[in-house]
């Protein structure tokens, strides 16, 4: 074998504590090393074209780099080694940066651990043999989970892109928390007049299917395809015939249960349409507190609907869907502020949330649209923002910035002196933070047009004083204790990750970080990717995320499936697990433990046992290489051979030091 | 029969005589048995440990010592003071390295095997609401009652581990329980001003007229508290905090065990209601008569 070997300086990066030509010499003295050299930037232009000239001029069979991390480059240089004509697996890479430039300081022994790592390399590549992929066709189909503005705008692009799309939201409407909202910022336009004809067009797409009151099941398959099992839960109401008359909505005598999309601010009937925009605009029991349902007498609703669509005994209904591609747009959640004391863990009434407050200000909300403190319909003329109640607060266990409330809280401000012109608002805040377009002159708006008064500093306490709550905190910028009557308290709670959100995560194999939202491939190049190939992110199940970043990445997303999906064809990875039948023996053990149910047993021609491959599913991850008794599964391009000669590289038997 | 060591503090001794004579009364009447720690001194109060974190804990560790001789785990004061001195101390020396700086200086080591708790907490935790309920013969209804734990009985939450360091509820439980109205107080663990009342009584009339105005404004007949420092802010200082303001606040500030007592029948002598400074017959005489049988 001929091998030849890069050392890459990577700028300063990695020369700057290792001594790459003296890297470069010592690997020439490895086996089958018949070139080495040291290049400034192996990955750029003519560093890739060095490579290509150095494998035609010195008949080369494989390639180790030494560069930076293969999470990095490793395409790069394979498709560099591809385009000169050799195997893509003949290469090897060594990471001499993140693991030894970037974390020792100390030269001599900096480069003694790489020539190390090369030798590993080396020793590795000796023993590689060129592996093919294998080619199969995908289902030109996409899951769309979940139908807030992410999730709406994925399946429109991908729908106009002419995919199959199959949108799944829990909720009875899609719309999520866009359309609670009332106006968005910095324009003040109206929220529902922006989303709504984007959610009739979901409703009305020929390439789309919606299932709403249904979350996702389960999924198996891998990417191109997804076979996906939709649970689209009871509601007792036959959507086929609803015609969203409202009839039944009326008549209903339950209305014990709070209304969930006006945030808990009033009740709903027990049978119930969301909102006057909703998507798809159907009726749906709340088997909890229907009377029907609970006590088994009432049936109200079926007496009156004119075309007789209840139905008490539905059930719910299991749907399976293949598709090649899946975009996962679950959002968020609001921050339960009830883990906050000193603002009285709910005991006063009209300490609210900002989005209850939105509701407050919506015209389709419970007032109307007319802004009445809960607790005793009178309106308010000071008004308190408290910023930051479940972001930046370690106490909490949310230390990070929730990013959009400093935004929403300048434009709540604006509303009210709009609705109530004598009214005074305080905002208690951090610092501000709104950095994008239009943003940061849109809260100078709020305080110099609209006369918003902004303290900095956080709110200690809350308390009631006759009909009014004091609010008392500091001004950090006056150095002084501050306490504001107030009539009613508005807190910008932060966001979290949804309900769920980790059980979906397992599912889909998509990792959560610590807080719960769902992490992305690489976070500046691959920010809605995610490390299970053909399972795409958009919106803030990723992080929180305003609208335009939202859509923004609903987009995004949306281009991610349309490029994969117009290959005709994709390619697999070859780097998977091989069964040697002679030596296994059918114990089966490899399939219990392979995650991915990538093994299923076969019987050979005598009709004994085995283990086989499904070469799709195969994720290479080795658990059944080491779980084998037999050693009879090898993980191509891993195998234990390859993995030894690495060991030995780095760390050469005793035994050979006895014997020479 | 509960048989605690009761560490009464200096101030039992002077200017809240009454509430350790109501202490003692309550706790013999509700089967808690009180034995007290021999030759105890002080906690070192307030001033100790604002010089000398170890020296600070030696005082304390010192009664925790005596508690240990004494062949007893459980030791109990009517004071927030001491009892956040005396916990505080226990709690420092979870650390090895700062017990044996504490142990230096002691001529009995302490082992640390002491926990202290508030009379109230030991009533709360460990008394049977049934049997106080079943020994009321004089219910509170017709009083409408703030109940104030001040600042220090409750927090440090992960110190004190008592109740809820925002908005404790022991004492509103144990006043109801005798037949009182609570009404929600909503500044129960705002600081009365403590001993600021000597080097700067503004900043005390200031915080304690804010406790009084509260107080007023929610209704009540009445302020319990459990601490003698701040009864004493409130209710010695009420004049002078009238005259600051330019209020006239007429409320009386009990201790909890006195109402206690009062609820239980307990002897008015062991009660002390005259060495309170705001007349509190008004406030009692809200207080129902129970239907007589006789």
């Amino acid at each position: 074998m001929r091998i030849g070997v890069f050392i890459c300086h990577c700028g300063s990066n990695i020369a700057g504590t290792v001594d790459c030509p003296s890297v470069a010499a010592t690997a020439l003295t490895y086996p089958d090393v018949v070139f080495s050299t040291d290049t400034m930037y192996a990955c750029s232009e003519p560093g890739q074209d060095a490579i290509i000239q150095a494998v035609k001029d010195k008949n080369l069979d494989g390639v180790v780099v030494a560069s930076c991390t293969p999470r990095m480059h490793e395409q790069t240089f394979r498709r560099a080694v591809e385009r000169a004509g050799l195997n893509r697996y003949m290469f090897e890479m060594a990471n001499i940066r993140e693991h030894v430039s970037w974390i020792g300081k100390t030269k001599d022994l900096n480069t003694g651990k790489a020539s190390e790592l090369v030798r590993m390399a080396v020793e590795k590549l000796r023993r590689n043999r060129p592996l093919m992929a294998k080619r199969f066709e995908t289902t030109k189909r996409v899951l769309v989970i979940g139908g807030g503005v992410a999730g709406i705008q994925a399946a429109l692009d991908c729908a106009d892109g002419g995919q199959e799309v199959i949108l799944v939201e829990r909720e009875q409407s899609i719309g999520g928390k866009m359309a609670k909202l009332d106006k968005t910022f910095p324009t003040v336009d109206c929220s529902s007049c922006v989303l709504g004809p984007k959610m009739v067009d979901i409703a009305q797409h020929p390439n789309i299917t919606l299932y709403t009151c249904a979350e996702v099941e389960s999924v198996g398959g891998y990417v191109g395809n997804f076979q996906v099992t939709v649970r689209k839960k009871a509601t007792y109401v036959d959507w086929a015939r609803c015609t969203g008359c409202g009839l039944c909505v009326e008549k209903c005598p339950s209305r014990k249960m709070p209304d969930p999309f006006n945030e808990n601010l009033c009740n709903a009937p027990s049978i119930n349409i969301p909102f006057p925009q909703a998507i798809p605009k159907k009726a749906a029991i709340n088997a909890a507190s229907c009377l029907m349902l609970t006590k088994g007498k009432c049936g109200l609703c079926a007496k009156v609907c004119p075309v007789k669509c209840i139905d008490f005994e539905q059930k719910d209904e299991l749907v399976n869907v293949d598709v090649g591609a899946i975009v996962v747009a679950t959002g968020y959640d609001l921050f339960d502020w009830h883990k906050y004391p000193q603002y009285g863990e709910g005991r006063y009434k009209d300490v609210i949330t900002s989005l209850q407050y939105e509701r407050l200000l919506s015209a389709s909300g419970p007032t109307g649209g007319h802004i009445k403190r809960p607790s005793d319909g009178k309106e308010p003329k000071n008004v308190v923002f408290i910023q930051c109640v479940g972001s930046r607060d370690k106490s909490v266990n949310r230390p990070y910035c929730s990013g959009f409330c400093c935004m929403y809280t300048a434009k709540q401000a604006i509303l009210t002196k709009d609705h109530i012109p004598d009214s005074q608002s305080y905002v208690f805040y951090m610092d501000i933070r709104s950095p994008g377009k239009l943003y940061d002159e849109f809260v100078r708006r709020a305080m110099e047009e609209y006369g918003a008064q902004y303290v900095r500093g956080r709110v200690a306490m809350i308390y009631p004083k006759g009909d009014k709550l004091v609010v008392r905190g500091a001004d950090t910028l006056a150095g002084t204790q501050v306490e504001v009557p107030a009539d009613l308290v508005v807190l910008a709670v932060g966001a979290e990750s949804a309900k769920g959100a980790v059980q979906l995560g397992e599912k889909l194999r998509v990792a959560p970080d610590q807080y719960g939202f769902f992490v992305e491939s690489h976070p500046k190049l691959k920010p809605v990717e995610t490390n299970t190939a053909g399972v795409f992110l958009a919106g803030a199940c990723q992080g929180p995320k305003d609208i335009p970043a939202s859509v923004g990445q609903g987009s995004a997303a949306a281009s991610k499936v349309l490029g994969l999906l117009s290959k005709a064809m994709l390619e697999s990875d070859p780097a998977v697990s091989r069964v040697n039948p002679a030596r296994c023996v059918g114990c089966g053990k490899c399939i219990q433990t392979c995650p991915f149910g990538a093994i299923k047993a076969v019987q050979d021609r005598f009709g004994n046992p085995k283990a086989e491959v499904i070469d799709t599913v195969c994720q290479g991850c080795g658990i059944c290489t080491v779980t084998c008794p037999q050693g009879a599964i090898q993980l191509e391009h891993f195998t234990d051979n390859q993995i030894l000669a690495e060991v030995n590289a780095l760390c050469p038997p005793k035994m050979f030091a006895n014997f020479e | 029969m509960l048989k605690i060591a009761y560490y009464p503090g200096c101030s039992g001794q002077g200017t809240s005589l009454e509430y350790d004579t109501s202490t003692r009364a309550v706790c013999k009447a509700l089967d808690v048995e009180l034995v007290d720690i021999p030759d105890w001194s002080c906690c070192g109060s307030t001033p100790a440990h604002t010089v000398n974190h170890v020296l600070s804990a030696a005082l304390s560790a010192r009664n925790l010592a005596q508690v240990e001789s004494m062949g007893m785990t459980k030791a109990t004061t009517p004071c927030p003071s001491c009892l956040t001195n005396l916990r505080t101390a226990s709690h420092k020396m979870d650390d090895p390295e700062f017990k044996d700086k504490v142990n230096a200086l002691l001529d009995v080591p302490c082992r640390n095997a002491v926990d202290t708790q508030s009379v109230l907490q030991v009533l709360a935790e460990n008394v049977d609401p049934d049997l106080i309920k079943g020994k009321v013969v004089k219910p509170l209804s017709g009083i409408k009652i703030a109940c104030y734990y001040g600042c220090i009985m409750n927090r440090p939450p992960e110190v004190m581990k008592f109740d809820h360091h925002e908005n404790p509820m022991a004492m509103d439980n144990l006043m109801a329980l005798l037949g009182a109205e609570v009404v929600p107080f909503p500044l129960k663990v705002e600081c009365c001003g403590a001993s600021y009342g000597i080097p700067r009584g503004d900043i005390v009339h200031r915080l304690s007229g804010k406790l009084l105005d509260a107080a007023r404004d929610v209704g009540a007949d009445a302020i319990v508290t459990a601490c003698p420092l701040c009864q004493m802010n409130l209710d010695l200082r009420q004049g002078q905090i009238n005259d600051a303001l330019r209020e006239n606040f007429r409320i009386p500030v009990f201790y909890y065990t006195q109402l206690l007592g009062y609820a239980l029948g307990i002897d008015r002598a062991e009660l002390g209601f005259e060495k309170l400074c705001v007349d509190p017959r008004l406030a009692l005489g809200r207080i129902k008569q129970p239907q007589q049988a006789m």
